[in-house]
């Protein structure tokens, strides 16, 4: 079989529907947030060394960053 | 097992489930148990570019049902004896493990898997990976000394997660009713990535690319540039908090005055 497209080699473009403004009143720009609220919607692509678990990983990364709640998002085990 | 592992602080947890199923990028090692040609290993690796049937293992943390996954690419790299280094893309939740084992059972010669490191989890890349040193270091740096441009460079923000996902924007007017729970209509759509596609995620996002929701699309691209009203995706997981947005939506007034 030939290779397929990965979704990160996929090509797409926007599509415009209607147009619209944004109000600057509410909400913020992502790469605009304070650090507290950067870290509060913040996510982190880790270099998960040998040997602890996903999930061990990320409970230092919440101990270190004082966080109360942290996720990691796909496994990387012994069983992958 | 090393690489990239996408960690989400806070409320960004909600993301989670767009790279649980992003696609993933793995080198591996594979150990094959007898001395093979080459040409016919590369020919058999290449036979593995389809969809592949895998039972997750005896400790897996999902129920062991035989499920199909797509390998997009199996690229050799190079040959040490019985070392065998291999580049595969393919869709989250593969068991490489697996497929070393099936490689090998393809050859006769049997195979198992030595080590494996992940280059790609969805957006994120392993050449901008960050280390949990580097990150305790500068999180110490913007405690102490209030130097707070490594610890934004090392935390990305929630909405790069959805780098992959098709895109959604919309009227600030739309926002607040999404985030109450309700499901995105088409006068609330301006734009759209083209490919988007009827029943698989999409994120909705504002204007200012604040993610609000992760939803699944119910119309393609294009019916969606056609519809005059309708529902256009159905809100799976709201990500953006209440009332960030005002409460625009018809009848929003009359049910504050009522509590009032």
């Amino acid at each position: 079989m030939p290779r397929s497209v990965a979704p990160w080699e996929m090509k797409h473009e926007l599509l415009v529907k209607a147009k619209g403004e944004t109000d600057p009143r509410f909400g913020c720009r992502p790469e605009e947030r304070s650090t507290e609220n950067r870290m509060r919607y913040g996510v982190i692509n880790l270099d998960k060394q040998a040997g602890p678990s996903s999930h061990e990983v990320a409970a230092w990364v919440k101990r270190i960053l004082k966080q109360e709640q942290v996720g990691h998002g796909g496994t990387l085990e012994a069983t992958a | 097992m090393t690489g990239v592992l996408p960690v989400t602080l806070g409320d960004a947890t909600r993301v989670v489930q767009a790279l649980l199923y992003s696609g993933k990028e793995y080198v591996c090692v594979m150990k094959l148990h007898a001395d093979t040609n080459i040409e016919h290993l590369k020919k058999v690796l290449c036979d593995f570019q389809d969809v592949v049937y895998q039972r997750p293992p005896l400790r897996a943390s999902v129920k062991r049902q035989l499920r199909t996954r797509r390998i997009y690419y199996l690229d050799f790299l190079e040959a040490d004896g019985r070392k065998v280094l291999f580049r595969v893309g393919c869709e989250g939740g593969t068991y490489i493990r697996k497929l070393c084992f099936d490689v090998g059972e393809v050859l006769g010669c049997g195979a198992h898997m030595q080590e494996l490191r992940r280059t790609r989890a969805g957006p994120f890349v392993e050449a901008e990976s960050v280390t949990l040193h580097d990150l305790a270091y500068s999180f110490i740096e913007w405690q102490e000394n209030k130097n707070e441009d490594n610890l934004r460079r090392l935390i990305q923000p929630m909405e790069d997660a959805l780098g992959l996902v098709p895109k959604i924007y919309v009227r600030d007017s739309a926002v607040d009713a999404v985030c109450h729970g309700a499901d995105l209509t088409a006068p609330g759509v301006l734009s759209l990535d083209s490919n988007v596609k009827a029943g698989s995620m999409v994120a909705v996002l504002t204007l200012k690319n604040e993610g609000v929701a992760l939803s699944k699309a119910l119309a393609s691209a294009q019916q969606v540039l056609d519809m005059e009203h309708g529902i256009v995706a159905k809100t799976m997981r709201v990500i953006m908090p209440r009332s960030t947005y005002p409460k625009l939506w018809k009848g929003a007034n009359k049910q504050n005055e009522q509590k009032s």
